[in-house]
């Protein structure tokens, strides 16, 4: 008896012991990378100074001084000593926070090697940050809202891109709110047409999606060649001013990242909290994550299969709408073609590396945020990186994650499969 | 069925009576209407499509809406005038003239190839987006080969073309390796491959071993003579070798698909993969195998792009949205190397037509993406159409090719 659970125990453990291993291989390397790289081959006393104030703040020049060197060394400890907590014989591990927190000191060390001997704007990057995460947070949340329920949305580029042509066009015409609503019911109207496609024909979730991203590329292209070049006045939108929140916009650092901002970012703050409760904390929730994980069992138990989809996917089209009206009302006035330019695909990413989570949409879509703010400022400090490998970062991680190398993604389990009622 | 009355006395369930063919022409002359039957969901489709994107042509003509106001008849009379203007330099510009055939062609040539590539890909139940991926790193591989090696034109070709089926093959089977080892999904592998090689080309064009020398922006070296692909029907027209490759590859995957054994495991993994797993078929490997194969196919259009036609010089827009088209166009042909030939040549057409569109009749190229994207949603719900047509279903039907992330 003993004998057989030892080795059920053992087989039950396996997988998560050899990504422990594999992390703590990766977290060596990247330590000897650290120490080697980033510290030996600087010269001693180069010092990176990080800007924590922007020009425009109260309380002014707020600074990081750091001995390149010096930290390059210390990040390389903090790296083998979580390395050496992966590869260690026990049970207890956290692999996923230790790889987190790797990755955090690592790309601080990397950014006080690329400042070494000048001065960067760290609020800077975080701000642009903060403010490039926002439509991917908001595609992942479209995301979400669909796979939870188990219809497959890759159709979030295409409701961003129309939502945002509609938005510079409404906003143009009769301002700011006009576009708003627009973008909403555009991208509204795109999840119906998804649900449709996906629910009353069972049209193979993939195709439907992939359909929305080539329909709404070509529609919005060939308006904006045939309309919006002989009628320019329906393409500068007016832009959402920022608000800034009285006295935490003070704060050093994290107010210039958080609370100085237009309204689309906190409202997607917002949606992130009011998603997470609705999901897990609502009966609304519960239904939802039940159509999506075994639709039969939930229609046994009375919850209407097909209109729990049907809402869900048309609230998913509209969360892309609130990003399209994101991208068209605060960032630029004018529409340019496909100029989404794949950030509905990272959305998909944010959504996969956020495990189907509002929260993990949010950090997510900050981390991918972050990566590309990252490849806007390396070019300033003139970095021998080439910024193409940055911008890579969202795809490769997701590729990293789907294939389940550091932490597995499990997605709602009938995710993709069309209900048949019987 | 007259020699079976035994057999049906014995065991009554075994054959069932023939049934009289359902159709009316059929009864009649006897003639199987099956194929013609195929034809028509794809016909309609294409219909609804074109009167659709009438629709849209009509809708944005400004000169049009504005007279509307004052003289409701003389605006909806210029409307379709403008629409009639627009359709007729579509056809003109893809089938009215010898250079409108040509260039019909010259558009069919890689849409062809990467068609190939997403329909064998469906056939093994695999869903290849990726390949525009595949056709930039296959791309990649042929100009390194023409750029680097100084050999004659007969070999050289065929070396670049070499290199670009290692490219794609290698580009794709990533997903294919990483469908079999972790289960991660296709969709999303591709996906995410497409925008690394996008960047990746990207670089490499920054780079000298690629780049053009004294450029900043990325753009390549010439391709030299050697490495060019002959055109076949003259200087005049941009038909080159690469439509002949084209073919064979049609012709290639019509045998691996239906009379190769590798074929037919791909089409019983498509059908149904536990299943094969029990007869014994090895289905990680052959997921790996399809993927490579798709990928080599997309990495030949890839080739052509780079060598194929002037000015023999790439950025990183080389693959454009050909990878999207292919998916429109192997459903259309219904996943067939047939079905992929007459959909490319429909879609090459489209592309040449709309170019001439463009020119005489200010009508955006974007209405054919417009169209294509339409034809897919009537492709892919043919209940759709046949409301519209009232069109009696078939006997069977549906076929859902993808199945959750999980894998």
């Amino acid at each position: 008896m003993t004998d057989t659970s030892t080795t059920q125990v053992r087989v039950r453990a396996t997988p998560e012991i050899r990504r422990a291993r594999i992390a703590g291989i990766i977290l060596l390397v990247m330590a000897a990378f650290v120490f080697w790289f980033f510290g030996l081959k600087v010269m001693g006393d180069l010092n990176a100074t990080f800007k924590l104030t922007l020009p425009t703040d109260k309380i002014q020049d707020i600074k990081m001084i750091l001995n390149t060197r010096t930290l390059a060394f210390v990040v390389a400890g903090v790296l083998a000593f979580l390395s050496g907590v992966q590869l260690r014989k026990s049970t207890e591990k956290r692999t996923n926070m230790a790889v987190g927190v790797g990755f955090f000191f690592f790309i601080f060390a990397f950014l006080a090697w690329a400042a070494a001997g000048k001065s960067f704007s760290l609020v800077g990057m975080l701000r642009s940050t903060v403010i490039l995460s926002i439509p991917v947070t908001l595609g992942a949340l479209s995301g979400i809202m669909c796979e939870r329920v188990a219809v497959i949305n890759i159709g979030i580029e295409g409701q961003l891109l129309a939502s945002a042509f509609t938005a510079t066009i409404l906003g143009s015409a009769f301002g700011l709110w006009a576009g708003v609503v627009g973008a909403l019911v555009v991208g509204s109207l795109l999840g119906l047409f998804l649900a449709w496609l996906a629910i009353k024909y069972q049209v193979d979730q993939i195709i439907a999606g992939v359909t929305i991203n080539i329909f709404a590329l070509g529609i919005t292209s060939f308006m904006a060649a045939r309309v919006l070049r002989k009628a320019q006045h329906l393409n500068s939108s007016p832009q959402f001013p920022a608000i800034k929140i009285p006295f935490l916009a003070d704060i050093p650092l994290l107010g210039s990242m958080f609370f100085n901002h237009n309204f689309f970012i906190y409202l997607t703050f917002l949606l992130v909290i009011v998603l997470h409760i609705a999901f897990f904390h609502t009966r609304w929730g519960l239904r939802s994550r039940s159509v999506g994980e075994h639709p039969r069992a939930a229609d046994t138990v009375g919850i209407n299969v097909f209109a729990t989809r049907y809402r869900n996917v048309i609230l998913g089209g509209l969360m892309a709408g609130v990003g399209g009206a994101f991208l068209s009302l605060t960032q630029v006035s004018r529409f340019e073609e496909n100029m989404t330019a794949g950030i509905g695909y990272i959305g998909l990413a944010a959504m996969i590396f956020g495990r189907w989570k509002p929260f993990g949409a949010l950090a997510a879509g900050l981390v991918f945020g972050f990566a590309r703010a990252l490849q806007q400022k390396l070019g300033i400090l003139a970095t021998p990186i080439p910024s193409e490998f940055l911008l890579m970062t969202p795809y490769l991680v997701t590729i990293i994650v789907v294939a389940g190398v550091v932490g597995k993604a499990t997605p709602p389990a009938a995710d993709g499969q069309p209900y048949l009622k019987e | 069925m007259t020699e079976s009355t035994d057999t049906n006395l014995t065991n009554p369930e075994k054959s069932p009576p023939e049934k009289p063919p359902s159709n009316l022409f059929a009864r009649i002359t006897g003639i199987n209407t099956g194929w013609i039957r195929s034809l028509l969901i794809p016909t309609l489709a294409l219909l609804v499509a074109l009167i659709f994107g009438a629709v849209f042509v009509a809708l944005t003509d400004l000169e049009a809406l504005a007279l509307l106001k004052e003289d409701f008849g003389g605006g909806l009379r210029l409307m379709a005038e403008g629409v009639g203007l627009a359709y007729k330099a579509l056809f003109t510009g893809a089938f009215g003239s010898v250079y409108g055939l040509s260039e019909t062609l010259f558009a069919a040539t890689p849409l062809l190839l990467t068609g190939l590539a997403v329909a064998l890909g469906f056939r093994a139940g695999l869903f290849n987006i990726g390949a525009n991926g595949q056709m930039l790193i296959g791309g990649m591989a042929a100009l390194w080969v023409a750029l680097h090696l100084n050999l004659p034109g007969f070999i050289h070709i065929p070396l670049a073309i070499l290199a670009a089926i290692i490219g794609g093959a290698l580009w794709g089977g990533i997903s294919g390796l990483l469908k079999a080892i972790t289960g991660a999904h296709e969709v999303i592998t591709t996906i995410m491959l497409n925008f690394i090689a996008f960047f990746l080309v990207e670089y490499l064009l920054t780079v000298p071993v690629f780049q053009e020398a004294g450029k900043i922006n990325p753009i390549s070296e010439f391709v030299p003579l050697s490495a060019r692909f002959p055109q076949v029907f003259g200087a005049d027209y941009r038909v080159s070798i690469g439509l002949l490759i084209a073919v064979a590859a049609a012709i290639f995957v019509s045998w691996l698909l239906f009379r190769s054994s590798w074929g037919f495991e791909f089409r019983a993994v498509g059908f149904n993969p536990t299943a094969s797993r029990f007869a014994g078929m090895k289905v990680q490997s052959l997921l790996v195998l399809v993927m490579g194969f798709s990928g080599a196919l997309a990495g030949i259009a890839g080739a052509n792009q780079v060598l194929g036609f002037s000015p023999y010089q790439v950025t990183s827009a080389f693959a454009g949205t050909i990878g999207f088209d292919a998916i429109a166009l192997a459903l259309l042909g219904q996943s067939h190397p047939v079905g992929v030939v007459w959909a490319a040549l429909l879609f090459g057409a489209l592309k040449a037509g709309g170019r001439a569109m463009q020119a005489s009749a200010q009508i955006p190229l974007d209405l054919v993406v417009v169209i294509q994207a339409l034809i897919i949603v009537f492709i892919a719900a043919p209940e759709l159409v046949r409301a519209i047509f009232r069109v009696k279903p078939p006997e069977k039907e549906k076929t859902q090719i993808t199945k959750g992330w999980g894998g």
